[in-house]
């Protein structure tokens, strides 16, 4: 049973071949037998088990929908009442939301239980879940590893089979990446496409929540749930949701895939070149054409969103006072030194990092050379795009450059850890839809993911364009040695 | 030498939507500290904003009334700085792209107009309360004015001297309250003022060194204040010194001006647009659905009340001073039918005098339009004469019920009965015989006696011009 895909259980439930609170049991006994990867920072076994038996009595009563009874596993930065939501941080080591965030409260409606809250990178700053206040996550793959991040508990869960799905957060590729790096299929949708409301913000320009599965389907399936305008958040967009499973099996002949012949240069390690490639072959036997693009300010991604995203979050973090809620320092003399001292303890070394650069980028007499300037190169970037999709559908290359790393290999380097998100960050720039699916595997044994970019809401093609290749490969069924 | 003075305002005017800026949360005045502070206004994690468009409709709206191009796309960004009453640690502002450009107001001191230029009016939000008292040492916070919506409208540095300051503020706090965007409450710091102060020597083109003035929270107060702060420039400069640029508190109570920070320690609020805000957009068929609904604002009726009414400046001044006023003598005018001027003195006298005395408004009138055109009718069909009218009044004023009902209880009603008075003025000869003598041997100042005697008589009843008639032909034979 828990190997079963999303779309498999939603048929199991309603043919009462299991009941939402056996499957629910089933994977919080896997969550506690497997809690040494770290994949969760809360597990509420009560809630869990009470929203079940609410799903069971839908499904009894009939009134299911296809995400009734399944349990998800939620990102710790998506605020949910009566949950503790810490976004991975000691400053909210004590925050217990007293509101649930829109996709929360849809996933809620669909009748899906919360399986419980994961492990993260400190407010989803970082790329292998080594910042978390609560401690690294081991990749399932190799648990010498990191899964990547900032959705490193999410994908960790789904990879070891605790939970058939999640939800992740992507701002620099925080979905895609992961996903990669633990066999996952995971889709950061266009910027506006899911409400932000409730999400705990790190650059409010660049963060988007989306799916984390196994399969497109199954992505297709959640996304179904979480998209769509909200009117709490001014920057989701009011365009009409599509029903993201309906297109998936359309033929993909003729399809033209755009190859950036920066994303096939240095930096890239040949092992995952090679997955790449491959992968690329099978979408010709599919009947896709292949042409070359060019995203030549490609280069300009990283140096672009490191100020970008840190100026964001350093006015972002702000909240974070210890006035309100969360923690507070102990012992202070007065107001300022209360401040001080309860960021200087609530926020770790790499969060603190950012906030002391995004300051710097917006002060007086640095924010034209940095700030405005990041934000004409994004412009540039958004434009490379525009144009490469005048010849062709979709844009494949890699997601990460490498297979995952030791954990502890970067985490004292972190330009080292930045390039980690090389070929990811620029579709979050540019706003985006993108998606990491399983493409092999590297000789090192480790999983290697396809980045798949789409046109702006063009979700379904990527869905499509996804699930025509699950269709003819397995690598996406592969179970991490130990987790069967 | 000769100084002259520079002042430049900046006003936070609260504006008077329902609900607060970004969040859907009540902005009434006065409930209990932090029952009107939802999670957006707390600042909990996730929240984010979203504009409420009255607060745009409200700024349009003084934009067109002060002669401004409107913004079609402004920019929310955001203030940065730490304080405990501002929960996310930012101000949503606009700075570089405020919603209304230049504009300008015209003043007039002592019979002589001049226009003070409007710099920009930008939308804001406001911060929360910290509250020093019984916490034991500690603050409390309230966060129910967090998130309430600003307007702040900034002037040019035209103003040369405290009188003008003070006129542009009255002007421009009129202006508000007859577009009903903001009640001018400044006690309850919904109309606040902070003014820029600036001294050089008369003839230099070049601005002196500013200081801000802070919490003047009063028409009296501001002119104190800045003229208290002129003072100070002048003898600092004279006496050698150099003015700082900073900012001053003024303290009423001592009327003196203290500095609060200086240039040097002021923040640097890495000012960026906010990005979880789209900018806003105004189109101009927005900005001309708002023209529609702009009242006639109070320049223009100042002069319509003299040009239709036959009234002088001062008393057109007066009657337009608010636009609940302006209504009231409008609708007495056109009730009574009675004459404009008589209509005016008595708004302007006796009607404003009761209000002000009772510390009432206009709008709680016990006197209301109907009985005081009542009033306006009795004296002009001279039932009563003005003196009674003025008894009338106050009975009126103290719930005696309309014109007619205390004529008729009090047995008000005028004496215009030929006869009636005959027998009065009769009656009072023949109980003076002295004063008739001289009054015959040409001492006429004595009419006036008889007058009043009469009048007596007839408990001021009597028609003054009847009697006038009736005496002098008795007093004559």
């Amino acid at each position: 049973m828990i190997h079963k895909t999303v779309a498999e259980l939603s048929v199991a439930l309603r043919q009462k071949a299991i009941s939402s609170v056996e499957l629910a049991q089933a994977f919080l006994d896997r969550i506690n037998k497997y809690k040494d990867l770290n994949a969760f920072i809360t597990v509420d076994a009560e809630k869990t088990l009470a929203q079940a038996k609410t799903a069971d009595a839908c499904l009894a009563a009939g009134k299911a929908g296809p995400l009734t009874g399944i349990p998800i596993a939620q990102k710790d930065i998506f605020c949910a009442d009566g949950w503790l939501t810490t976004c991975g941080s000691k400053i909210l080591s004590n925050f217990v939301a007293p509101y649930d965030a829109t996709t929360i409260e849809k996933f809620n409606a669909a009748g899906a239980v919360c399986l419980g809250k994961t492990n993260m990178d400190e407010f989803a700053m970082g790329s292998s879940n080594e910042t978390s206040f609560y401690g690294p996550v081991k990749n399932p793959w190799d648990t010498s590893t990191v899964p990547g991040g900032s959705s490193g508990g999410s994908a960790a869960a789904v990879a070891a089979r605790l939970s058939p799905a999640a939800t992740g957060t992507d701002t620099g590729g925080s979905i895609r990446q992961p996903a990669a790096l633990t066999n996952l299929t995971g889709l950061k949708p266009s910027y506006g496409r899911v409400s932000r409301y409730g999400m705990i913000a790190f650059a409010s320009s660049l963060d988007q929540g989306g799916p984390m599965a196994r399969t497109a389907e199954d992505a297709a399936m959640l996304l179904n749930v979480m998209a769509g305008f909200d009117p709490r958040d001014s920057t989701s967009v009011e365009e009409p949701v599509p029903d993201y499973n309906k297109d998936l099996n359309r033929d993909i002949k003729g399809l033209r895939i755009g190859l950036p012949k920066e994303y096939f240069s240095a930096g890239l390690s040949k092992d995952v070149g090679n997955v790449i490639e491959a992968a690329i072959a099978e979408y010709k036997k599919l009947g896709a054409r292949v042409v070359e693009v060019s995203l030549p300010n490609s280069n300009l991604a990283i140096p672009c969103y490191y100020v970008l995203a840190p100026a964001e979050a350093s006015s972002n973090l702000s909240r974070f006072d210890g006035v309100r809620y969360g923690y507070r320092a102990k012992d202070y003399t007065d107001l300022l030194d209360m401040y001080c001292k309860t960021r200087a303890e609530g926020f770790g070394a790499e969060v603190k990092r950012r906030i002391m650069i995004g300051a710097y980028a917006l002060s007086a007499g640095y924010y034209d050379a940095y700030y405005l300037k990041a934000q004409q190169l994004r412009r540039l970037i958004a434009e490379d795009f525009k144009k490469a999709f005048s010849s062709c559908d979709v844009i494949m290359g890699p997601t990460s450059p490498t297979t995952a790393f030791k954990i502890g290999a970067k985490s004292d380097d972190p330009v080292a850890m930045y390039l980690s998100d090389i070929y990811t960050i620029s579709v979050n720039l540019a706003g985006l839809p993108g998606m990491s699916i399983p493409a092999g595997f590297a000789a090192d044994g480790l999983p290697v993911g396809l980045q798949l970019i789409g046109r702006y809401f063009d979700e379904s093609r990527l869905l499509n364009v996804s699930h025509r290749y699950q269709q003819v490969t397995d690598w996406h069924k592969r179970i991490p040695k130990g987790f069967n | 030498m000769e100084w002259e003075t520079v002042i430049g305002l900046e006003v936070h005017a609260q504006l008077l939507t329902k609900s607060k800026a970004f969040s859907g949360a009540a902005t009434k005045y006065g409930a209990e500290p932090n029952t009107q502070a939802c999670a957006v206004d707390i600042a909990l994690p996730g929240v984010l904003p979203v504009f409420n468009k009255e607060a745009a409709r409200m700024a349009v709206k003084l934009g067109l009334a002060i002669g401004a191009s409107i913004n079609h796309r402004s920019v929310f960004a955001r203030k940065n700085y730490f304080y405990p009453d501002l929960p996310k640690g930012y101000q949503i502002s606009q700075y570089e792209l405020p919603i209304v450009a230049k504009g300008q107001l015209t003043i007039d001191v002592d019979g002589v107009e001049k226009v003070i230029g409007v710099t920009r009016a930008h939308l804001e939000e406001d911060a929360g309360k910290s509250l020093h008292e019984d916490f034991h040492g500690k603050t409390g916070i309230d966060l129910n004015r967090a998130g309430t919506p600003l307007l702040e409208i900034v002037s040019e540095p035209d103003m040369r001297s405290a009188k003008e300051a003070v006129a542009y503020l009255k002007k421009l706090h009129e202006l508000v309250r007859y577009l009903e965007i903001c009640d001018g409450n400044m006690q309850e710091g919904s109309f606040r003022c902070d003014a820029n102060v600036s001294v050089r020597p008369k003839g230099e083109k070049k601005l002196g060194t500013r200081a801000e003035l802070k919490n003047i929270n009063s028409f009296r107060f501001v002119e104190k204040a800045i003229e208290i702060e002129v003072e100070r420039q002048i003898d600092l400069l004279e006496s050698g010194g150099k003015v700082v640029q900073e900012t001053r508190l003024y303290d009423s109570d001592k009327n003196v001006t203290r500095s609060m920070r200086s240039k040097e320690e002021a923040m640097d609020y890495r000012y960026f647009p906010d990005p979880d805000l789209p900018p806003l957009v105004v189109t101009e068929e927005f900005i001309r659905h708002v023209g529609t609904t702009l009242p006639e604002l109070p320049d223009a009726k100042r002069l319509r009340f003299m040009k239709n009414y036959s009234l002088n400046a001062y008393d057109a001044g007066v009657l337009t001073g608010s636009r609940e006023l302006a209504d009231y003598y409008e609708q007495v005018v056109r009730e009574s039918k009675a004459d404009p001027k008589i209509a005016a003195n008595w708004v302007t006298g006796e009607l404003a005098a009761f209000l002000n005395r009772d510390n009432k408004d206009i709008a709680v009138s016990p006197v209301t339009v109907a009985m005081m055109s009542g009033l306006l009718q009795r004296l002009a069909d001279n039932t009563i004469s003005g003196k009674i009218a003025k008894e009338v009044f106050e009975a009126m004023w103290s719930g005696e019920g309309d014109a007619d009902d205390v004529i008729a209880k009090r047995g008000l009603k005028q004496i215009t009965d030929t006869g009636a008075i005959d027998k009065a003025i009769d009656e009072v000869i023949a109980k003076n015989p002295k004063q008739l003598e001289q009054y015959r041997a040409g001492k006429e100042a004595l009419f006036g006696f008889f007058v009043g005697q009469v009048m007596k008589a007839t408990q001021g009843k009597a028609n003054p011009a009847q009697l006038n008639e009736l005496l002098k032909k008795k007093l004559s034979t």
